[in-house]
């Protein structure tokens, strides 16, 4: 690298040299050769398109893309919500008179009553008279004293409105199953029509129906026209069901709703359900023109979180690649140069973290952190110092042993002869020779460095939500139902993931090879 | 020699001592209330003893309640006498749970190395021999495809094609539905059905490193001066690379090899969890996902172990094997 004696140096004009001339012979630079073998090496060239490919991706592709990280994307579906319940009333409903007490027993023998038409029953050695006011009505008499009332018809208070009394009801009842009219009770004159409205000086009160309709949720107040409206799509004129349908109802403000109505034989219920457009997270959606890879479980383009992960992935590489390479270039140099004691306890300091086991460790802080909550942020810079400080005892041994074959070399000799300061003796001189399998090392290193980390993050101990990494893009596949259904959450992931260690790995090979002075080409 | 054993010997168990300390000081680093929130957890089971009992019992059994060094002696002195103290997480003592789960993972271990020696030396050699050849580069390549792979992603992509849609195992497990109602013969090919992917896999994804080393010495030794003699006697090409040049490539294959041995008995964490195959590196993950100390410090102090013996024994082997480093 130093006695750089170009081409481009030589002049231009191509001249006639004499055969010993040393300008006839075209000299490469150290530098030179390695790049002309490297770049002959095609699988080294191809890892380093490949290499180049992710960068951009990564890198460029982040910024390009219109979509934030973390972006969420929504998409409106329809869903059928419950809205109200009907039901047609064909049971007797038994309501006792005021001041008098009807037991449960009592009430079923009335019901029972009722429903045979029976004009006297005895319940407990009392004789009581059923007197049947019209259909569905009966009035029950112990003696001359009204009981109780069993009646189809329910009133059904308006909105507003308080709840009458019980003679008022009564009455209302009575003259409903008459065809209408009016009645007066306490004095006061109320008026009940065909349609059953029970009104005073024409306020409608209450009003008289088979059918009733509860909501399915507090906020829903069905207003009285949308009930009957509703009866009158539910059932015919003779009282018969008819087929299942949807129900289309203009709202006071004119707009049309359309609703679906499933009839429950068995339950005797109608279930009216309102199509309502929703918002929800576009999970899992195939991929598409805006999401050229679809989106994940929550509704994020994996596009842009590959582009975002790849970041992660590469810079965690690297960071760490530089610990583990600034810690064991200086041990090893230190162990390598000094020799003696202090390169004794430098090396078994190196055997020592080798025997480490650093997946398991960083396996327990990982889910110690988990327990801890630990802020995602903060957990990715200890994953990196972590896989930092255990990685570089590889490199340490590394330096070490090539400076202590370098060190006897004549070089060595002459610089000490210099006078030059050990420090300067060992990064000057030492540490630029053992460069290129340093190089090499911290290349493939890369590699396995990003394997780790996605490792981690894949068993959820990386890199944590909401930061993006290709390893816990891929964690998605813990979920069977992912892994053979949306291939395009974590087969892209995997295949970035590849491509980016496989370039790694393909570069580093062919340094290896380009660096050799032994290679035959 | 001996004395060189010796050496080797007392300073494994030197390096040992250090590294379980290390090992030991890590997981005291845990916060306390880590240990407390096991107490509460082991405390709110049916019939348990009250938190404070327990919180007691765990610093005591631990050493928690003394200082580090302290500590560290009482767990270095159970540890001598075998006792490993039981897992938390699976409620019975860790060496029951370590040798109902290790002789799987042995097995996996054996026959994965032995496909990968018989899959990767022949390889590495042909790929040695026909240096910058077609074969050669394929080879080249497919050995760092097979570094490069994640385990995790391969083994998915291998389920996804072979469990899934080909539905020829399961993606799961280590016995079929119907183990139970099979004859012993049958037992055994069902779990070897079961174990094809996982083996396949930690094949697969290891192949490589072996490949790449036996091209490497194949080609230093094809370098070397006594090939040229060989080759200059006017012995055949065949000669020359099986009897010569071969024997000579085994030196530093068989210590990698034997260093690897102790290896086999330490399971594939990442493979067995994927494939839920019950083997030493799926129960102890599980253990330390759970925060299980005694089991995470067992296993931690096994690998340690494993990895030290694994040095020791290809140093020796490398001096029993290659004459010329026979001096210490």
């Amino acid at each position: 690298m130093a006695d750089e004696k170009d081409i481009k140096n030589a002049p231009e004009k191509k001249e006639e040299y004499s055969l010993n001339d040393d300008r006839r012979v075209k000299v490469l630079s150290p530098g030179a050769m390695v790049a002309k073998r490297f770049f002959r090496n095609r699988l080294a060239v191809v890892g380093l398109i490949m290499l180049a490919a992710m960068f951009l991706f990564s890198f460029l592709g982040g910024v390009l893309i219109p979509y934030r990280e973390d972006e969420q994307f929504y998409t409106t579906t329809e869903m059928q919500k419950d809205y109200v319940n009907a039901t047609r009333n064909d049971t007797y409903r038994i309501t006792a008179a005021d001041g008098q007490e009807v037991g449960a027993v009592l009430k079923n023998t009335i019901n029972l009553a009722a429903i045979q038409g029976d004009e006297e029953f005895t319940y407990k050695d009392v004789t009581y008279k059923n007197v049947n006011e019209g259909d569905g009505l009966y009035s029950v008499y112990s003696g001359d004293t009204l009981i109780a009332v069993a009646a189809k018809d329910i009133i059904n208070v308006e909105a507003g409105q308080e709840e009458q009394p019980f003679d008022v009801r009564y009455n209302a009842l009575l003259t409903y199953v008459k065809g209408g009219g009016s009645f007066t009770s306490g004095g006061v004159e109320y008026a009940v029509d065909e349609d059953g409205n029970l009104s005073q000086n024409g306020t409608v009160l209450a009003y008289i129906s088979r059918f009733v309709v509860t909501a399915a949720a507090t906020d829903i107040n069905p207003s009285r026209d949308f009930k009957e409206r509703l009866e009158e799509a539910l059932v015919d004129e003779e009282g018969n069901v008819r087929p299942d349908s949807e129900f289309v109802y203009a709202d006071s403000d004119g707009t049309e709703h359309t609703y679906n109505v499933v009839y429950d034989p068995s339950k005797l219920v109608w279930a009216i359900k309102q199509s309502t457009a929703t918002d929800v997270f576009d999970i899992y959606s195939y991929p598409s023109f805006q999401h050229p890879l679809g989106t994940d479980k929550n509704g994020m383009d994996i596009m842009t979180r590959l582009m975002y992960g790849g970041r992660v992935s590469l810079i965690i590489g690297f960071i760490v690649v530089i610990i583990e390479t600034v810690l064991g270039v200086i041990m090893g140099g230190i162990a390598g140069y000094f020799g003696g004691w202090v390169d004794n306890l430098i090396m078994r300091l190196v055997d020592i973290f080798y025997c480490i086991p650093s997946m398991p460790i960083l396996i327990i802080l990982g889910s110690a952190m988990d327990n801890m909550n630990v802020d995602p942020q903060i957990r990715m810079l200890l994953l990196m110092l972590l896989l930092g400080f255990l990685g570089w005892a590889g490199i340490a041994r590394l330096v070490r042993g090539q400076i202590l074959s370098l060190r006897e070399q004549e070089f060595m000799t002459a610089t000490e002869a210099c006078g030059i300061r050990a420090s300067r003796r060992i990064f000057r001189h030492l540490i630029p020779n053992v460069m290129p399998q340093l190089i090499v090392n911290c290349t493939m290193g890369l590699g396995s460095t990003i394997i780790m980390e996605a490792t981690l993050s894949f068993l959820g101990l990386g890199v944590k939500f909401p930061f993006a990494s290709w390893g816990n893009i891929i964690s998605d596949v813990n979920d069977s139902y992912v892994m053979t259904t949306y291939w395009f959450v974590w087969i892209p992931a995997g295949i970035c993931l590849l491509i980016a260690v496989l370039g790694f790995n393909f570069v580093g090979d062919g340094l290896r090879d380009a660096f050799d002075p032994k290679m035959k080409r | 020699m001996r004395n060189f054993i010796i050496k080797r010997l007392l300073l494994s168990v030197l390096i040992l001592f250090c590294t379980t300390f290390i090992i030991y000081a890590t997981m005291r680093c845990l916060p306390t209330s880590y240990v407390e929130q096991m107490a509460i957890r082991l405390s709110s089971a049916p019939n348990a003893k009250p938190y404070s009992e327990w919180l007691e019992q765990l610093n005591a059994s631990y050493g928690l309640d003394s200082d580090i060094f302290t500590g560290y002696v009482t767990w270095l002195k159970d540890f001598a006498v075998g006792n490993f103290g039981d897992s938390w997480k699976y409620t019975v003592p860790v060496m029951d749970k370590f040798v109902d789960s290790v002789g799987i993972s042995f097995i996996m271990g054996v026959i994965t190395m032995i496909l990968e020696l018989v899959i990767s030396i022949p390889l590495g050699i042909i790929a040695a021999t026909k240096q910058y050849s077609k074969a050669d580069y394929a080879i080249s390549a497919g050995a760092l495809i097979g570094i490069s792979l994640p385990t995790f992603f391969f083994a998915t992509i291998l389920k996804l094609i072979f469990a899934v849609k080909l539905q020829w195992f399961d993606t799961h497990g280590m016995v079929g539905r119907n183990y139970a109602q099979l004859d012993s013969w049958g037992q055994f090919l069902d779990v070897a059905h079961h174990m094809v992917l996982p083996i396949i896999t930690i094949t697969i994804v290891s192949i490589g490193g072996l490949m790449r080393y036996t091209r490497t010495n194949m080609l230093e030794v094809l370098n070397a001066d006594y090939i040229r003699t060989a080759r200059a006697k006017g012995l055949s090409e065949k000669k020359v690379i099986y009897s010569h040049a071969f024997r000579n490539t085994l030196i530093p294959l068989v210590t990698i090899v034997g260093g690897s041995l102790p290896g086999l008995f330490s399971g594939a964490l990442i493979t067995e969890t994927l494939f839920a195959i019950n083997g030493i590196g799926y129960v102890s993950y599980q253990a330390m996902v759970a925060g299980d100390i005694p089991f995470s410090m067992f296993y931690m102090t096994f690998i340690a172990l494993l990895t030290l013996l694994g040095n020791l024994i290809s140093d020796i082997l490398y001096a029993v094997v290659d004459p010329r480093v026979r001096v210490a």
